[in-house]
């Protein structure tokens, strides 16, 4: 279950799916329909309407909190959509006065329709048009409106989303019919969302009862109410509630080591990503490439690009992007290492300020090419929000998306390591270079492929990263130090190494952060891997054998 | 005077001599016509900073050729001079100088990180430059070569707290900021503000920082979180700069964390940091600025235009340190022409007093302690990346230089105007700089 973004009908708060714009089309059908009976919208009934929408315009915020109530209590089968536009922001007004709900509002000139009937008028330039303004305040008003009207919608994913909207929001006036609507409710998770916001109104009149419907709920609303509660006058009431916090408080603990730990996990594959095509050029071909977190850039460009090449489908640009992201980086790999690599084998100090100084080059031309800003890359809809597992602990699905991307991009590169005759020729090169040519592995062509693989890898992490991060020129430049970071700790030439380096490195972070911070959990972080360096060298997974002493 | 002639040098004199004998002096007027008046831009064009900096080099570049299609200034056209510091702080203190002593630039607008400010302050004073920097900062200096167009921390950080607390009814503060010199000035003010004016407790302030381009915000923003349910109405201000931000509101909106719950309220986030996200679910967080891309006045909608047409791009945005630069070039504009000449010290006295027209439909006047008047607009982030004004102080707020809220800078006040001319005069002591207020100042920022 989604937890973000609410998803009201007609909700344009989603600027790629189309889903709430079919929803709000088949509510006014059916609202039209159920108005046929009245008929006619008749000049009297607009005449009303007109007065309640100036009433919107009245200027100060606290005049049109109360239009917004005249509005819930006139019944005009338009009022929903009406409130709907004003949250959204598209409820406007031309100069003449008329009323128009602004369809879509990109762009100098946009789309708009009559208020009142719901008719096209064609597009208008926002000069023309002045929006009726809502603040934070309003829009939580507004919001808590819509829910009541959703509260008796036939759809239980409306009545669902009403009654997680309406806990903490219940006042005197919505106790008694909400106390009628949980009679009738079927959903048990409708019903237990709305017991728990009417004993959240019933705890706020100093109900001690009420403080066994919240029991054990760790939904943060209740949190702040039994708070409340608890810091009140009333002390047998803060009595009830303090002990019921301290229950929520134990289950919470439960819950916040898991988060940590999610946490912790979700930055480790986020290095394991950016660090395990390094392992591949630096650990196994044993280059110092400093222009890698640049082909991770270059992989998050890519997504942008077929993104603009995709317009209206980032889903599916995004997943396009992963062998495209691979092609480019691995083709720019083979560049720089015919260019460059290949004339300096065997001279480290000189690749690193060779490729260090390509880092800056290809920095620059994204600036000058394309734009020193960054770049706006789309998270598809299955990558926005989070799932829920209870009410405090929910799991971003970006994150658990890019968990899972980084294990399978690992668990490919081991299999072409260990089970394909590229991986194999890689070992043999890279285990003894004369011997291998001897057999007749064509050294050179092994190279060149292995550093587009290695170059390959940093692409598909930069498609991976333009889900979490900015997409601009100093994308690579981030990544580069934790990159090498985690190639070391693991051990150099250890694709497994660099798997457990990564996430416990992760952890290690998330862990320290609460404590202290992110400063110096980053730097309490470098010092431990120096220290651990100091005391073996090798890092975590060392290489064993003759190939060691290589 | 073509170049040609300048060649045949013994002819200069006599020519000259001959003209000013026969036209009275028109001819000294007619050579200065030929020499254009230069303009010194200091942005980076590369580097980290680009992000933000390039388009304000733009901006300069584009009120220039207004000005010269407005006829130049003094009868003579304007000539614009672009450097690339590239990001990076050494290097703008050169650039700077070669602006000023080997191009002979007549003004500079440039600058946006503190510390690259900091950098440049000793060649402007040196060589005698003037400098417009345009973008908000942590106060705490006056120099007389240089002019404050952005906000110092009472014209934002100030009076978006106060609007928190009034308007919305923020009991409990959380303050985020990067880890340098703007955040930690300005939420050291904001603390003491919050403590001694709205009487906040310690345990309910939360201080975080974080590095320069922090991307794993997930435990911040969990924290933040949790900071929340406690029961008390909580808001965030956010003095996170630059690519960190991206990142940072990704992360609060896929944890859910809601502006109607907890808001946001960002010094550093503007339009054009906005362009970088999806702001769906960002509605409502919120922005406080001297200027919007959404203000509605005409002046401002023109401007726009002239922004879109100078760039070519349809979705260009405009923001707040870019009407800095606009408010700026025209009051040094209008300070040459009162002045009548480009002389740095001319225009340093014609300058103080000087108002013209911002874009939010009033006037920015230049104050003594170089620092403007400016209105102070809280914005909400809106699904099209635009600001929507929510809140707006009933007039223009003085850009004060040294904080009333700070221990040793409370004292001091600016003023370059002719008797004076000190730009730390210590009120309790009576003399400028003399006393240790100065040091004290620096020593209560470094802490």
């Amino acid at each position: 279950m989604r937890n973000f973004p609410p998803s009201w009908p007609g909700s344009a708060r989603s600027r790629t799916g189309r889903a709430p714009l079919a929803w709000l089309l088949t509510l006014l059908l059916v609202l039209l329909m159920s108005s046929v009976a009245q008929a006619q919208t008749s000049a009297d009934d607009d005449a009303v309407a007109i007065e309640l929408l100036e009433a919107l315009d009245a200027g100060s915020f606290p005049a049109k909190g109360r239009a917004i109530d005249a509005i819930v209590a006139s019944d005009d089968p338009r009022a929903r959509d009406w409130l709907q536009a004003l949250l959204d922001g598209r409820l406007q007004r031309v100069e003449d006065g008329r009323f128009v709900v602004v369809i879509d509002n990109r762009g100098r000139d946009w789309p708009v329709a009559d208020a009142l009937t719901g008719e096209p008028l064609g597009e208008m330039s926002r000069r023309d048009l002045d929006r009726v303004g809502i603040n934070n305040a309003l829009r939580n008003q507004l919001r808590s409106a819509i829910a009541v009207v959703d509260l008796y919608s036939a759809d239980l994913g409306l009545r669902r989303a009403s009654a997680e909207r309406l806990l903490g929001e219940v006042d005197a006036d919505l106790a008694d019919p909400l106390a009628e609507v949980i009679e009738g409710e079927e959903d048990p998770q409708v019903r237990r969302r709305l017991v728990q916001a009417l004993a959240i109104h019933r705890l706020e009149q100093g109900e001690v009862a009420a403080v066994a419907d919240l029991q054990g709920s760790l939904h943060p609303r209740v949190r702040v109410a039994l708070n409340r509660a608890a810091n009140g006058d009333d002390a047998v009431l803060a009595d009830v509630a303090r002990s019921a916090l301290n229950d929520i408080e134990q289950l919470l603990k439960v819950n916040r080591a898991v988060e940590t730990l999610y946490f912790g996990l979700s930055l480790g594959s986020v290095l394991v990503l950016a660090a395990i095509g390094l392992a591949i050029t630096f650990g196994v071909m044993g280059v110092i490439n400093m222009a890698h977190g640049e082909l991770i850039m270059l992989g998050a460009y890519t997504t942008w690009m077929m993104q603009q090449l995709l317009p209206g489908q980032p889903g599916l640009a995004l997943v396009l992007s992963v062998p495209v992201g691979f092609l480019v980086a691995g083709l720019a790999g083979i560049a720089i290492e015919r260019g460059v690599i290949q004339f300096l084998k065997g001279r480290p100090l000189e690749t690193l300020l060779a490729t260090f100084g390509i880092s800056l080059i290809l920095q620059q031309l994204v600036r000058t090419v394309i734009s020193p800003q960054n770049r706006t890359v789309i998270s598809p809809e299955w990558m926005s929000g989070s799932i829920a597992i209870n009410d405090a602990l929910s799991l971003t699905l970006n994150r658990m998306v890019v968990i899972g991307f980084a294990l399978a991009v690992f668990a490919g590169l081991m299999l072409i390591m260990r089970r394909t005759r590229l991986g194999l020729e890689v070992r043999a090169v890279t285990q003894n270079r004369a011997m291998a040519r001897s057999m007749g592995i064509r050294a050179t062509r092994v190279d060149i492929l292995t550093f587009a693989l290695g170059s390959g890898v940093a692409g598909l992490a930069g498609v991976a990263l333009s889900q979490l991060t900015n997409v601009g020129p100093n994308l690579g430049q981030n990544y580069i130090i934790d990159s090498f970071m985690v190639v070391v700790f693991g051990g150099v030439g250890n694709l497994w190494g660099t798997l457990v380096a990564g996430l416990s490195l992760g952890v290690i972070n998330q862990v320290l952060e609460p404590w202290a911070g992110a400063v110096l959990a980053k730097i309490i972080v470098l010092v431990f891997i120096i220290l651990f360096i100091q005391k073996r060298p090798r890092g975590l997974f060392p290489q064993k054998g003759r190939a060691a002493e290589g | 005077m073509t170049l040609s002639h300048r060649k045949t040098l013994p002819l200069r004199p006599l020519i000259a001599a001959l003209l000013s004998v026969s036209l009275l002096g028109a001819g000294a007027q007619a050579l200065a016509q030929e020499d254009p008046i230069k303009v010194g831009i200091l942005h980076s064009l590369s580097g980290t900073m680009a992000i933000s900096e390039t388009v304000l080099k733009d901006t300069v570049e584009m009120l220039v050729a207004k000005q010269n299609e407005q006829g130049g200034l003094l009868g003579r056209p304007l000539e614009a001079v672009v450097v690339d510091p590239a990001s990076n702080w050494p290097l703008f203190a050169e650039r700077a100088r070669e602006l000023l002593a080997q191009h002979e630039v007549d003004v500079v607008f440039g600058n946006w990180t503190s510390v690259s400010r900091k950098a440049v302050l000793p060649v402007f004073e040196e060589l005698n430059g003037l400098l417009f920097y345009p973008v908000q900062y942590e106060g705490e200096e006056s120099s007389e070569n240089v002019f404050y167009t952005g906000a110092a921390p009472n014209q934002q950080a100030i009076p978006a707290v106060n609007y928190l607390h009034d308007e919305v009814g923020v009991e409990r503060w959380v303050l985020a900021g990067t880890d340098y010199v703007y955040p930690r000035t300005t939420n050291r003010i904001l603390e003491a503000y919050l403590q001694e004016e709205f009487g906040v407790a310690e345990e309910d302030i939360l201080v975080n920082y974080t590095p320069f381009g922090h991307s794993d915000w997930q435990n911040i923003v969990a924290e933040i979180r949790r900071f929340g349910t406690e029961g008390k109405k909580t808001a965030v201000v956010s003095t996170i700069n630059g690519d960190a931000n991206v990142p940072f509101y990704r992360e609060l909106a896929n944890q859910g964390i809601d502006a109607a719950d907890i808001p946001v309220v960002a010094f550093s986030v503007g339009e054009q940091e906005l362009t970088g996200i999806d702001t769906g679910p960002l509605v409502g967080h919120l922005a406080a600025w001297n200027y919007f891309m959404s203000v509605d006045t005409d002046a401002n909608y023109d401007f726009i235009d002239a922004w879109i047409e100078w760039t070519g791009d349809e979705e260009a945005v405009t923001n707040d340190p870019m009407e800095a630069h606009y408010i700026g070039f025209n009051m040094w504009a209008e300070a040459v022409r009162k002045a009548g000449t480009t002389d740095a010290d001319a225009v340093k006295d014609a300058i103080i007093g000087v108002a013209v027209p911002n874009l939010t439909g009033g006037y920015a006047a230049m104050m003594p302690n170089h620092h403007i008047t400016k209105p102070v607009l809280i914005g909400e982030i809106q699904d099209n990346g635009q600001f929507d004004i929510v809140w707006q102080t009933p007039s223009t707020v003085v850009g004060d230089a040294w904080s009333d809220f700070l221990p040793g800078s409370r004292d001091l006040i600016a003023d370059w105007r002719a008797p004076m001319r000190c730009g730390n005069f210590n009120v309790a002591t009576g003399s400028c700089g003399g006393s240790t207020a100065a040091e004290e100042a620096e020593a209560a920022l470094a802490e």
